[in-house]
């Protein structure tokens, strides 16, 4: 079965945050990794070849060309080949415009599983699985925590508000992953090793202006500090005053 | 029990001369992907191994599978082929965890792998090395013996021949891994007092390895005594490459080198945790990392740990490039587990007293790096294979 995985070079999660002089996250310093939501996708689409005993993962990225690190990152944890779809405005595009992108590559492959992440931890859109799976006309199951093939179908848990349930869907189709479906491998000495041999193709590719622009970025306000009210039972009631009132949490 | 709580926060690693941008991008996956799996599955479980006194045996299937056993072996017998570099780099990240988890993965490599394949029969090769890269079978390395440290050549353990086969006598000590070890690798003197190398199964007539206990030092460690009494063992099991001790020392060679660069992840580990410390910890109102003493402490730390991270990178080049000595390796052998001793000692005062409790790394660091001083030869001895070569007198003897 012929499996694809998009993945996403991300700023990794423990950056500390600076905002440059156009508006986006000044990248000096920055350490960049593999998404971790694609890391689920990535386990996903090797076990199901695994299980399969044939097939091959294709392992597809829209960014700069440094994601070419990530994309060896993949192959080394097992996908046969790589393309890297790239611009150097890539990291301006919006989400609809990384979907047109890996759709138009992913519609030449004949996969018949498409990974995903549920998001990338950069711009937290969860957008961009769906719309890939809109413009090649094939059912989505996104946030995905439990997978099983069975013949030409998938059945997939997915998580929803306060519970979980539990849908169908027949191949082709797209899936995002969510936290909780798999546990990621390491990529492996043997597995760094493979993957110089594998092939990792880069494409240059057209872009259109994207629809959405960042036109602002701001952190976060500082949180205040916090405050004493007193001590022992004499500051019970103060206490609770401000929880109710200030807090608004009882 | 204890927690490793201010141990698994993923590693802002020292890093002030950019000596990332001297590794290759396999070396730098290589050495993010071991870096991964130490936080996420090793360090979490260290401090209570190192307070029980136990290793951490769930993990060698791991280790196995992630390619850390043997991983300069070469691909034909299981390993990965990798480059020095790459191998030193993945000492560094196990030493980041426990000196301990690192040396059972050192002797694995360097003292059992490494010989087998360098002095051992294809068949030997064959039946050993794939095993030990899985983590299947475990191995240990006995040349040590009560009496003979620093200078091994004096050994008392004999072996002579019987027919086709080998009878092996005597006594070995401080044997990392001994008493889980599947095989040993056993240097003994044979009748014409040439130093042969042996691989001994475990569980043969005769042979025994009790661990020593009460050690307050590598405590994630299995360290034992190898007990020979009259142990057969056929002429296939002796490896036929040895050329007596040197083939022994060469493997200490191949150990010490991983070594270099462990200690350079211990000493980061504790700065790393400090440097945290002293932006949290306040005194008289103000963070600890604001103070001069503090200051200058770290500037020391920084700076000594700079110097060794550039040592073992230059080391590996010049193992990769085949120029590197004996000599070359005792220099940031020496330096550097002295360098991640002081730097562990250091840091432990900055701690005060959190210093000494398990929650904090830096005083298991220090306890783990005074074996570490002392074995795969002593700061002193090598000192004077650095006095020797830089003066030609040899100084080693009476």
């Amino acid at each position: 079965m012929k499996i694809c995985v998009c993945v996403k070079r991300v700023p990794a999660t423990t950056t500390r945050v600076v905002i440059g002089a156009d508006k986006q996250l000044d990248p000096a310093g920055v350490e960049f990794e593999l998404n971790p939501y694609d890391e689920f996708a990535v386990e996903q689409a090797l076990q199901v070849k695994e299980s399969g005993g044939e097939g091959s993962v294709t392992a597809i990225s829209f960014g700069l060309a440094d994601a070419k690190k990530e994309l060896q990152k993949v192959l080394a944890m097992g996908a046969d080949n790589a393309v890297l779809l790239t611009h150097n405005s890539a990291p301006h595009a919006d989400g609809a415009t990384t979907a047109k992108m890996l759709a138009e590559e992913l519609r030449n492959t004949e996969a018949q599983l498409i990974f995903f992440g549920k998001q990338a931890v950069d711009r937290d859109q969860h957008g961009v699985g769906p719309a890939v799976a809109t413009r090649l006309g094939i059912p989505c199951i996104t946030e995905v925590v439990k997978f099983e093939l069975q013949g030409n179908q998938v059945i997939c848990e997915r998580e929803i508000e306060g519970g979980r349930e539990t849908v169908t869907a027949p191949l082709p189709c797209a899936i995002t992953c969510q936290k909780g479906l798999n546990e990621p491998r390491f990529a492996s000495l043997k597995g760094i090793m493979a993957a110089k041999k594998k092939p990792l193709e880069i494409k240059e590719v057209d872009l259109e202006s994207a629809a959405v622009e960042v036109i602002d970025m701001s952190l976060p306000p500082e949180r205040p500090a916090g405050r004493i009210i007193g001590e022992g039972p004499d500051a019970v009631p103060e206490l609770i005053e401000a929880l109710r009132n200030e807090a608004k949490v009882l | 029990m204890a927690t490793a709580s201010a141990s698994v926060l993923p590693l802002k690693e020292l890093d002030f001369y950019q000596v990332d941008d001297l590794l290759d991008p396999e070396e730098r996956m290589v050495r993010d992907s071991v870096r991964s799996f130490i936080e996420e599955r090793v360090m979490p479980v260290v401090p209570h191994h190192w307070e029980a006194g136990t290793f951490p045996s769930e993990l060698i299937p791991e280790f196995g599978e992630l390619g850390l056993l043997g991983p300069a072996v070469s691909e034909e017998y299981g390993g990965s082929g990798l480059n020095s570099v790459a191998y030193g780099l993945i000492c560094q990240e196990i030493e980041r965890a426990d000196s301990g988890v690192r040396s059972f993965a050192s002797v694995q490599g360097s003292l059992v792998m490494y010989p087998i394949e360098a002095f051992g029969s294809e068949e030997q090769k064959r039946y050993w090395l794939p095993k030990l890269a899985t983590g299947e079978a475990v191995g240990c390395f006995g040349l040590t013996e009560p009496d003979f440290g620093s200078n091994p050549g004096g050994m008392r353990t004999r072996a002579r021949r019987d027919g086709d086969d080998w009878i092996l006598h005597g006594q070995k000590m401080w044997i990392t891994n001994g008493t889980v070890a599947d095989v040993s690798i056993v240097w003994a003197r044979d009748e014409n007092g040439k130093i042969q190398g042996f691989l001994v199964e475990n569980d043969r007539e005769g042979f025994s390895a009790p661990e020593q206990k009460h050690k307050w030092s590598l405590r994630c460690s299995v360290t034992s005594e190898l007990v020979m009494d009259e142990v057969r063992v056929p002429e296939s099991n002796r490896l036929p490459k040895v050329q007596g001790l040197k083939s022994a020392l060469s493997c200490l060679t191949s150990a010490r080198y991983g070594i270099a660069w462990g200690a350079v992840g211990a000493a980061q580990a504790c700065f790393d945790e400090v440097i945290r410390y002293c932006s949290d910890r306040q005194i008289y109102d103000k963070p600890l990392g604001s103070f001069q003493i503090t200051q200058t402490k770290l500037a020391n730390m920084g700076t000594e740990i700079t110097k060794g991270q550039l040592l073992v990178w230059r080391l590996g080049r010049m193992k990769d490039q085949g120029i590197m000595r004996p000599q070359h390796v005792s220099m940031a052998k020496r330096n550097n587990v002295r360098m991640a001793l002081d730097v562990a000692r250091e840091c432990r005062t900055l701690l005060g007293a959190n210093g000494i409790t398990l929650e904090y790394q830096a005083g298991r660091h220090a306890c783990n790096l005074e074996t570490v001083l002392t074995y795969e030869g002593t700061e002193e001895i090598h000192g004077l294979i650095l006095g020797h070569e830089f003066t030609g007198y040899a100084a080693y003897g009476a």
